[in-house]
């Protein structure tokens, strides 16, 4: 059963990169605003095409 | 480094401009198009290969047809092709919306464009042509998966490349769902399809047995959670709040659900395996892991219908909303069916029956779907600068899917039950109560049910595109849309800069970075001598295939019989009064790729070695029904016409001795003649009962390969049973 070691090192990796990921986008502030995030997306169609 | 050093571009004096550009449409329209055109095809495939399971004759008795390679199409087709390009397009056109950018490259762009339908194509071709590597959903054959690790990374650029061009500086949720999806797809994808070319269309899988079954559905199940779920929940979360036109319920709770989500889902893949040759723990860890998953999957599915509270009057106006609401609560469904069937108890029931395919078919066609639908009608009469042709007629197509998953999954939620039950019932004598034939004729009329439901679906579908080409047709196209913002603001930090600081920096080269180390490290030292250290024979009577039962199996491979039979007997007493001694991991070591299966449409075949004698076999294999009257298993005449092809057996063999299987040196070269003798040995045998035919064609060496299986441990068992008599 050793392709679980390999299993389990690929795993604990990925979750590693997630892990590092998380990390990045705390320090840089990525989720010190959760509220405006969420309304932002709304407001992008701003110049609608003329046809 | 402190909270108050980080560098933010607020306060800080701001003299740019606006800038203008342009979003490109193009490409969405084209990954728009391909999803329609391959959505329909692989739908088709499915309903074509749901009839073949009561009536295989509709498979007109060609080869290319057979429910064997149907099958194969119809899950690649619908998961790489039709839910692949609608993640595709839903991501390329919110990804420039949530960046405030164009696509990095519209180069990149095209070629994963085209790429990516030039993969669909060989797929289609080859897996008719029986080119396979039998593993499910990765059956795909090894120059194929070259060419699909080479546009994925197409793909992975020309994404970042968008990420890093962005003029947003937060990344929106949606975002981290996509950088997930490409990140585990990458490395299930490499790990997966590790496999020794032995032609320029025939691989065997590097892992064997249990090693390889484990590897499979640790993709298997990933394949879902990367490729069908978190790709799907970051289009939620885009296009559900875009349509009602309100922010999501939570974001707070819309990231905790991603990183949660991430964290525990990668390890659930042992509960495929469930009762199986895997040891215990590996079990019980993926049993574990598969319940937790139900708190972020549940958080996410409530998180988008909360979106919609006080919006419900706008679900009643928009078809959009509509398909989306089924199509969460089939999320929720599906993933709360999924720990359930996780619980042993349950999956001694659920496993090779039926409700496994309901189950995927709410998520397929509830989730996948219908949020494929639903991007769809949402995305172009915006490219198109209109609106939808007709309301009432995506309403009309919302109740005939809706209508028709009902009639799909009830029916075979049912079938799947009492077929187990029935499986598993024994009279008061304490015989089987049911032959198998009993319990596949006691749920056809279920399975006309299902394919009427599926037909429901797919009629709907057409009515989609209808609509489609009528809102294209009253509108006209933006290929590149106009759009504007201010631009990202970069501040060198003062700060001296530590060497993780400017990685973390740079996510993407982060990722990259792992991932190849990783990748190169472990597998190149890693798994040769890991593996094939640990493939020693633990069972001694467990021998190599013969070259006659080598290529018979991979006849047994190329038709898909594995898509309709198992090779796992688990240990209940049902399963080994019916079938035989249940199955150790000790007896699949020689076994590249593992043929353990998913579905038992027909009976396990774990033990079908000496079951019935070689006639038996020839007159089933030509014409299942003469030998088993009412068998819905196809005919494979062409089994008896075709040639057997010798020339590719010195190749096998030593493709398998470079996989650590015990041949002796320089076989390659002798195999044929070894082959030609156990050819002529069966003809002979099948001459006595009166039925000629030359060594040399393909069901010699199936039948060779069929009364092979699970053959070893049966002199081991007489052996041991010697030892203690004595
Ligand atoms: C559409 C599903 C399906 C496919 C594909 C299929 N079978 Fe079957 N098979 C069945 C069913 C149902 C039965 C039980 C009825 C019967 O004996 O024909 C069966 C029975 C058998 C049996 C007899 C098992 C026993 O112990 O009674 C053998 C052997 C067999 N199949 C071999 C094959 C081989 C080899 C292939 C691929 C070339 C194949 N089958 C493909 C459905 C299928």
């Amino acid at each position: 059963m050793s392709v679980i070691i390999i299993l389990l090192i690929i795993s604990i990796s990925i979750a590693a990169v997630f892990l590092a990921a998380f990390l990045w986008s705390v320090k840089t502030g990525q989720f010190e605003d959760d509220f405006s995030p969420a309304s932002r997306i709304l407001f992008d169609d701003k110049t609608k095409p003329t046809n | 480094m402190t909270k108050q050093n980080q560098p933010t571009d607020y306060g800080h004096p701001v003299q740019l401009r606006t800038e203008h550009f342009y979003y490109d449409n193009s490409i969405v329209r084209a990954f728009g198009m391909a999803t329609v055109i391959f959505g329909i095809v692989g739908m088709l495939a499915g309903l074509w290969a749901a009839i073949q399971i009561y009536y295989p004759q509709a498979s007109l008795g060609l080869a290319p047809t057979t429910f064997g390679r149907m099958r194969p199409l119809h899950t690649n087709a619908i998961i790489f092709a039709f839910v692949g390009n609608a993640s595709f397009a839903g991501i390329y056109y919110s990804l420039q919306r949530l960046c405030k950018s164009r696509l990095f490259s519209d180069k990149l762009s095209w070629i994963h464009f085209w790429g990516w339908q030039a993969i669909i194509a060989a797929a289609a071709i080859t897996l008719l042509m029986g080119k396979t590597t039998g593993k499910e959903y990765a059956e795909l054959e090894w120059p194929i998966d070259i060419a699909i690790t080479l546009v994925w990374v197409i793909f992975g650029i020309n994404m970042f490349g968008t990420i890093f061009k962005r003029r947003e500086k937060h990344l929106y949720v949606a975002i981290w769902f996509y950088i997930a999806t490409w990140v585990t797809v990458a490395m299930l994808h490499i790990v997966n399809s590790f496999e020794i070319p032995v032609s320029f269309m025939k691989s065997y899988s590097w892992y064997a047995g249990v090693q390889d079954a484990l590897v499979q559905w640790w993709y298997g199940h990933n394949a879902v959670a990367f490729f069908l779920t978190t790709p799907v929940l970051g289009l939620m979360y885009y296009y559900l709040p875009k349509a009602a036109n309100r922010p999501v319920y939570s974001y707070r709770l819309s990231i905790i659900h991603f990183w949660a989500l991430i964290f525990i889902y990668i390890w659930a893949g042992p509960h495929h395996l469930l009762y199986t040759a895997l040891p215990d723990w590996a079990q019980s860890l993926g049993v574990v892991f598969s319940v937790m998953l139900i708190a972020p999957s549940w958080g996410g599915m409530l998180n988008g219908l909360f979106t919609l509270r006080g919006a419900w009057d706008k679900v009643r106006e928009d078809p959009v909303l509509k398909f989306m609401v089924v199509a969460i609560t089939c999320y929720g469904m599906a993933t709360f069916e999924g720990p359930l069937l996780s619980l042993k108890s349950v999956n001694a029931i659920s496993h090779f029956s039926d409700w496994t395919i309901a189950h995927v078919h709410i998520g397929g066609l509830g989730w996948n779907g219908f949020m494929a639908f639903a991007i769809l009608y949402y995305m172009v009469p915006k490219m198109w600068g209109t609106s939808l042709y007709s309301k009432k007629l995506a309403t009309n197509h919302f109740w005939l899917g809706t209508i028709g998953i009902v009639i799909y999954a009830v029916p075979l939620y049912w079938a799947g039950f009492e077929q187990s039950i029935m499986w598993k019932s024994f009279t008061p004598e304490g015989q089987l109560k049911f032959q198998f034939l009993d319990t596949v004729n006691s749920i056809k009329p279920f399975y006309i049910l299902r394919s009427i439901g599926g037909s429901l679906y797919l009629v709907g579908a057409f009515f989609m595109v209808y609509n489609l080409y009528k809102t294209m047709k009253a509108g006209s196209f933006v290929p590149n849309e106009p759009a504007e913002a201010m631009p990202l603001i970069k501040i060198k930090s003062e700060q001296k800069e530590y060497w993780h600081r400017i990685i973390e920096r740079k996510p993407a080269t982060l990722l990259v970075l792992s991932l190849i180390v990783v990748a190169i490290g472990g597998f190149i030292e890693l798994v040769p001598t890991f593996l094939i250290k640990s493939n020693v024979p633990t069972i001694t009577s467990v021998k190599p295939y013969t070259p006659l039962e080598l290529q018979g199996r991979d006849i047994y491979i190329r038709e898909g019989c594995y898509t309709c039979h198992s090779q796992m007997v688990r240990p209940f007493r049902d399963e080994v009064a019916r079938y035989g001694e249940y199955s150790k991991a000790g007896e699949f070591v020689y076994d590249h790729p593992f043929q353990w299966g998913s579905k038992r449409t027909g009976p396990d075949l774990a033990r079908e070695g000496g079951k019935y004698p070689d006639s038996w076999h020839y007159n089933h294999m030509y014409d299942p029904g003469t030998m088993s009257p009412g068998s819905i298993m196809p005919a494979y005449a062409w089994l008896l016409e075709n040639r057997l092809d010798t020339a590719s057996t010195p190749a096998k063999i030593r493709a398998m001795q470079k996989l650590g299987v015990p041949y002796a040196d320089g076989y390659a070269q002798n195999a044929n003649s070894d082959l030609m003798q156990q050819a002529d040995s069966i003809t002979a045998g099948l001459k006595k009962d009166k039925i000629n035919t030359a060594s040399d064609k393909e069901i010699v060496a199936l039948i060779a390969y069929l009364q092979r299986i699970g053959r070893d441990i049966k002199g081991e068992q007489n052996s041991t049973a010697a030892q203690l008599n004595k």
